[in-house]
């Protein structure tokens, strides 16, 4: 056990965690006003159920030693996860870094489907979603499963977090179908201010997604550290560049969007690489996402805040781009395809490929399954008043007029001892 | 001359403004407003406090017309406005005295005709 290693991790955890909350101001921000509330509330409880869910079960599945598809159960209920090392920090500390990855990637998903889900039809599929699609990803990455074997590389989650919820949002979006306002009338992001905020956070938060992916206060540390700060500032100016040279102007929309396309294509290759060639990876990374942007909002898929665009597609290409720049010389594990290395390109691919067949296919499973027991979608007449109101019972921006307070019934206790007497004080 | 008045759901407004556009009526002004039009108030909860809402978000519409627009505001209005619940809103007709087109200083019907239609 080292000092310094704990006290990177512990650091970084809490990073980790800032960004599902920093998620739901990139998201709130984007929708309307009266959805504000609900589609914050989308990452928050990914907090509390995923949270849960992985100490119970999640990790076991992950991280248990179990078989090349899936961890068994011997660390349910965390038996067996204690303060004993796992490489140079705490079981425990280990286990609650990897909670946090499990939790954002739940909420990630959200991006699809807001303004028109039913919020316990929403909880229950996370729940499901983190045992039956996360863990087992991560087996096969992170837990010694066949993708770990096959020499796959994932530095901080580029195939387990972002592919992953790439595939589900697309199936999750397909699967619920457009919301009734959806290319029928103008959709505008109510606080674009809050989505600056949010790209803000993550890319704050993401230093520990991806400097804490070396589990330790190390060099490797340091190299994802800095590719982390360089890919996103590449994917901007190409991005701000597109924006231009659309004959638009430089959006602020566009330019959050970048900060996040940036950080998930940089995911994979954190500590592969080297800085120059995060740049690259960067700049490279912007195109494909920004056309797939343009090209999904003329269709009829409803992935409402483009999470396939940003997620899966900036996902899939920062992994088959850790293929290519991989540099055993920054890394000591292994090169890619421009250091000699061609094979590796491959490999990346059938990592993707895999990760997003299976998610895409459990999710319609579990959405399905869900449907069985509860109605997805909200009343239409609800999703016209506003899924902060119908869901909730709250608005964001409440204006307080014409609010009659309802006052509860009288406790017992106080209507016998506060009553007052003939003689005017209290009994 | 007439100015309509009309108070509708926010969410019908897109839909109403389809409509007057399709049948010409090209000027107007919306104001955000609240009221009560006789719907199941909703009620919210913030930390234990319960309030009943009694007054929804609404949208104002004023409409200047001659006489002959008043029919097709009106119509557009009502279709695009109804959703069949309570709560949909109401069209008020009010009767104008004079109006006047500020840049111009056109008056009455040539105020409230749109620029390059003949009057």
């Amino acid at each position: 056990m080292n000092g310094a290693d704990v006290a990177w991790m512990l650091v970084a955890t809490a990073l980790v965690l800032l960004m599902t909350p920093a998620l739901g101001f990139f998201y709130g921000g984007l929708v309307r006003s009266k959805n504000a509330l609900n589609t914050m509330m989308m990452s928050v409880v990914a907090l509390g159920v995923v949270g849960v869910g992985w100490a119970i079960v999640g990790y076991t599945l992950a991280f248990g030693a179990g078989n090349a598809l899936i961890g068994d159960l011997s660390r349910a209920l965390l038996r067996n996860v204690g303060l004993e090392p796992q490489g140079t920090i705490p079981h425990v500390l280990f286990m609650a870094y990897q909670g946090t990855f499990a939790i954002i990637t739940a909420a990630l998903i959200s991006g699809a489907i807001v303004e028109r889900m039913r919020f316990s039809a929403y909880l229950t599929f996370i729940a499901l979603w983190m045992i039956v699609v996360y863990s087992p990803v991560a087996h096969w990455v992170w837990g010694g499963g066949w993708l770990a074997k096959m020499g796959a590389l994932d530095f901080a989650g580029g195939t387990v977090v972002h592919v992953n919820a790439g595939a589900a949002a697309l199936m999750a979006a397909i699967v619920l179908g457009p919301r009734k306002d959806y290319a029928r009338q103008a959709i505008l992001p109510h606080n674009v201010p809050f989505t600056l905020l949010g790209a803000g956070l993550l890319w704050f938060g993401w230093f520990g997604f991806n400097a804490g992916s070396a589990l330790g206060a190390n060099a490797i540390a340091a190299l994802a550290f800095t590719t982390t700060m360089m890919a996103p500032a590449a994917t901007l100016v190409v991005w701000t560049l597109l924006d231009l040279l659309r004959g638009q102007k430089a959006t602020a929309v566009g330019a959050a969007t970048a900060i996040v396309v940036g950080l998930v294509a940089v995911t994979p290759a954190a500590g592969f690489v080297s800085p120059i060639s995060a740049i690259a990876l960067g700049g490279i990374a912007a195109v494909p996402s920004y056309y797939a942007l343009v090209w999904r909002v003329r269709t009829r898929l409803d992935d409402s805040l483009d999470v396939v665009a940003a997620h899966g597609v900036g996902g899939m290409v920062g992994a088959i781009l850790t293929g290519v720049f991989a540099q055993k010389s920054w890394n000591g594990v292994a090169d890619g395809l421009l250091f000699g290395n061609p094979g590796q390109v491959g490999v990346q691919i059938v990592a993707v490929v895999a990760a997003a067949a299976y998610s895409g296919v459990l999710t319609i499973g579990l959405l399905k399954l869900v449907a069985l027991i509860m109605p997805l979608r909200a009343e239409s007449s609800d999703e016209a008043l506003g899924m902060d109101v119908s869901q909730h019972g709250e608005e964001a921006y409440a204006a307080g007029e014409g609010a009659i307070l309802v006052l509860p019934e009288r406790e017992p206790f106080l209507a016998t001892t506060m009553q007052p007497t003939a003689e005017g004080g209290h009994v | 001359m007439k100015l309509v008045v009309a108070i509708v759901r926010p969410e019908r407004l897109s839909a109403v403004l389809e409509r007057l556009f399709k049948a010409e009526v090209q000027g107007l002004t919306i104001s955000r407003v609240q009221g009560h039009g006789g719907e199941r108030e909703h009620v919210e909860t913030y930390r234990g406090t319960t309030v009943k809402m009694e007054l929804s978000e609404k949208v104002r519409l004023e409409i200047g017309v001659s006489d002959n627009f008043v029919e097709p505001t009106v119509n557009a209005i009502l279709h695009g406005a109804r959703t069949g619940a309570v709560g949909d809103g109401k069209v008020f007709v009010l009767p104008v005295e004079k109006i006047y087109r500020i840049r111009t200083g056109e008056e009455d019907r040539a105020a409230v005709t749109p620029v390059g239609v003949p009057a």
